[in-house]
């Protein structure tokens, strides 16, 4: 058995994955959409009108300005982090999903894949639901000043599937339910917080700033910022390199894991 | 071509242990093979390798064909399986189980339709189309499995325990059809604890235990060779078999359960046997059957 085999074993068949996915999507997709569909409402209200009434930035600009890129990509990656994490956790070790799809001409790279790739749709359709939730306020908020903003959408497909990905390969090592804890409390939170979305990052000692760099999450928060605002910069290039690099990173973990978990 | 599965010196080891120990056997196209054994016994694990869920430690598998170890995806395509453990999709009603398994095999949208229906009809689920899987039965369930295993129209089935934790009747609801299927040239491949279930369904057997194929005929075969047409299943008897066997100018098979003591005998032997001792109505005559040559062959101590 050759577990870091890199010939790529994807078929058309994660588009079948993908789309079992989608159809479960469809049946449950009204109660999914509420608690999704009210979240960006209150958060906006409540820190941006509430909180931001308290909040004075160097830049002038309002906090809900400031927060906005933000939102646009922690919640596309609790999305992700969500459908590929907890999701594919109980398809793999409880209900025996995976098992009964990979008797079919699927492979084990399809299925990751396919998950995956709902994963980064998931998230995409968040961050676009998000900005179309602050388009439709931005006579209050300001946030959204460029046509470049259209350009989250490929931020979230970016983040979606790195996230996805970072998901996946926990939900293969995990062993029990209990162990996303780990994944939450020490790689979604932190990021969740320290990314730039919240405050302004170089408020945070030097180390500390160092540090953040490596960050996934603070590089789509910084394209974001730069798309909504129109201020296209040559540091968005490393913001995306380092997107795309960590993204195929925990891709091929992720695949890695999965044939460990699921061949024996 | 008319094997369908060839396995020769095929091994299975999982660290130090052996699962399946360089066995050979071939099943043959169109007939219902059984795989029997204790747990533990490799049966699962060789089932394993033929669905290309495992890979081979040493040895050649051949399915339809073609080599496991690199044809996995069109192996896949030409079986079905009816797995142990319910694995139906718990996020989709029955219908849509049906047709987006059938979607992972490429079937284009109007063959599925159809064959789903087919199915649906064949497996009398049809009034359950839109129902969610936990509101069925497990005698429902299933023929929804093996319904599922059949979309594809799959030329092998390998079915492992199909009808565990079954009634009776839902017991003989599947044999007939899985029988029906025998008529319609489907080769398949059953794994099962229930002897007359063997006896019923499969043409021929082979019986494993620690890994090794122990026996292989068709059923009745297996009983002449081993047990002989009949059982003589006498209580309090374990003193006086010694006395038996020196009355007696043949040697008798005979194995002490407890209590109670089996003799297994031809019709000829039976006759002289009923001779020498006071049949009381503490014993019991029978016909012999597979499980008493299950037995024979692997013991009766718990393996686990």
């Amino acid at each position: 058995m050759n577990l870091i085999t890199l010939k790529p074993n994807i078929s058309i068949s994660s588009l079948y994955v993908w789309q079992r996915h989608r159809d479960v999507f469809f049946k449950i997709w009204k109660t999914e959409s509420l608690g999704i569909g009210l979240e960006p409402w209150i958060v906006i209200l409540a820190m941006g009108f509430g909180l931001g009434q308290f909040v004075t930035l160097d830049s002038g600009e309002k906090y809900v300005q400031f927060l906005a890129p933000g939102l646009m990509a922690m919640f596309p990656m609790f999305a992700a982090i969500f459908e590929c994490g907890w999701g594919a956790f109980m398809r793999i070790s409880m209900h025996g999903t995976y098992e009964a799809i990979l008797n079919t001409p699927a492979s084990i790279e399809d299925i990751t894949t396919g998950d995956i790739l709902w994963g980064t749709t998931r998230a995409t359709l968040n961050a676009t639901y998000i900005l179309i939730v602050l388009l439709i306020l931005n006579h209050w908020t300001d946030a959204v000043n460029s046509p470049y903003a259209i350009g989250i959408v490929f931020v979230a497909i970016l983040q979606g599937f790195l996230f996805s990905s970072i998901a996946i390969a926990f939900a293969a090592l995990a062993r029990a339910m209990s162990h996303f804890g780990y994944l939450f409390n020490i790689i979604v939170m932190p990021m969740f917080w320290l990314s730039g979305g919240f405050f302004p990052i170089n408020e945070l000692p030097e180390w500390a700033q160092n540090i953040a760099w490596f960050l996934p999450l603070i590089h789509s928060v910084e394209l974001n910022r730069a798309l909504l605002n129109g201020n296209l910069t040559l540091s968005m290039i490393g913001d995306f390199f380092w997107l795309a690099i960590v993204a195929i990173i925990f891709y091929t973990i992720a695949l890695v894991l999965m044939r460990r978990r699921l061949i024996v | 071509m008319d094997i369908a599965i060839n396995a020769s010196n095929l091994s299975k080891h999982f660290g130090d242990i052996i699962a399946v120990d360089r066995i050979n056997f071939s099943v043959r196209k169109g007939e219902c093979f059984g795989l029997l054994g204790p747990n533990g016994a490799g049966k699962s694990s060789t089932i394993r390798m033929i669905t290309c869920s495992s890979p081979l430690t040493s040895g050649q598998l051949i399915v339809h064909g073609l080599n496991v170890n690199d044809e996995q995806r069109s192996i896949k395509s030409h079986i079905g399986i009816v797995p142990q453990n319910d694995n139906l999709d718990p996020d989709l009603p029955v219908k849509q189980n049906l047709e987006v398994y059938a979607r992972y095999y490429g079937l284009d949208k109007q063959l599925i339709r159809k064959r789903v229906e087919e199915q649906l009809e064949i497996f009398e689920l049809s009034d359950r189309a839109n129902s969610p899987i936990h509101s069925l039965s497990g005698g429902m369930r299933r023929r929804l499995l093996i319904a599922r295993a059949l979309l594809h129209n799959p030329s092998i089935l390998i079915l492992d325990e199909p009808t565990v934790g079954l009634d009776p009747q839902a017991r003989h609801i599947v044999w007939q059809q899985l029988r029906q299927l025998t008529k319609n040239d489907v080769t398949q491949v059953l794994t099962t604890h229930y002897m007359d279930e063997a006896e019923q369904l499969c043409d021929r057997i082979i019986v494993i235990n620690h890994g090794k194929i122990l026996a292989e005929a068709k059923p009745q075969e297996l009983i002449q060779q081993y047990v002989g047409n009949n059982v003589l299943e006498i209580q309090n008897f374990s003193n006086d078999i010694e006395l038996l066997k020196r009355s007696l100018d043949f040697t008798i098979n005979y194995e002490i359960f407890g209590d109670k003591t089996n003799i297994y005998a031809s019709d000829d032997d039976l006759s002289a046997i009923s001779a020498k001792i006071k049949i009381s109505n503490k014993s019991n005559l029978r016909k012999a059957n597979l499980e008493d040559v299950f037995l024979r062959l692997t013991g009766r101590r718990l393996l686990e």
